[in-house]
């Protein structure tokens, strides 16, 4: 899968950022496009663009090979995202594009998955527990 | 060298904006662009100046299509979180 990384810099001042920082926190830097949004329309299609401050805040979207947004979450900037939830959701969409088995609360890779239909109506209970979340 | 297309500015137009045409000096406020991804529904697609591999090139979302692409904004460069 893909990455594309989006604020209002310029793409040099992602050249350097890269050089000066980034490639110092993780072995060769950041792996991925690092997009230039300067007048924020980009962002303003995304819903994320604060015209204000002339910044994107902090929204992420997941798209399926089909071009659909599947998810997205939208933090203000003050507070980071949790990585491993993101590739937990990422690795859900993928396994029910794979399948068609649905994934409820909490699951993780190898925890049981639904499979949606008629005979499932009142029958949830049967399969999954809270106590599995 | 250059790469071409590589210069300080450089007008990008979005998908669906290449016929539209540059927009008159006004003493009014522009009319705010709606927001138009939503989750469920196709994302919009659009194209931009990017740093990768060590160099500048234009990027759209469409070049991404058919692999699972995760698009991230972040309000700045040199921020702390």
């Amino acid at each position: 899968m893909a990455v594309l990384a989006i604020s209002t810099n310029s793409q040099f001042v992602h050249k350097i950022w890269q050089e000066v920082e980034l490639s110092k926190m993780v072995e060769g830097g950041f792996p991925w496009p690092m997009l230039a949004d300067m007048n924020g329309h980009i962002g303003e299609m995304y819903g994320v663009y604060e015209d204000d401050a002339g910044v994107n805040i902090r929204g992420r979207f997941i798209i399926d090979p089909d071009g659909v947004v599947q998810a997205m979450e939208v933090l203000t900037p003050s507070v980071g995202r949790n990585v491993s939830e993101t590739i937990r959701q990422i690795k859900a969409f993928q396994h029910v594009r794979t399948t068609g088995e649905v994934t409820p609360s909490g699951w993780q890779p190898g925890k049981p998955t639904l499979k949606p239909g008629p005979d499932l109506v009142g029958k949830v209970w049967e399969h999954w527990s809270i106590d599995q979340d | 060298m250059p790469e071409k297309g590589v210069s300080c500015v450089e007008p990008i137009k979005q998908p669906g904006q290449e016929s539209a045409s540059q927009p008159q000096k006004s003493e009014q406020k522009e009319e705010p662009r709606m927001a138009t991804a939503r989750v469920g529904q196709k994302a919009p697609d659009f194209r931009a100046n990017a740093y990768i591999g060590g160099g500048f090139k234009q990027v759209s979302l469409s070049d991404y299509s058919g692999q699972w692409v995760m698009v991230c904004f972040y309000p700045g460069d040199f921020t702390f979180v």
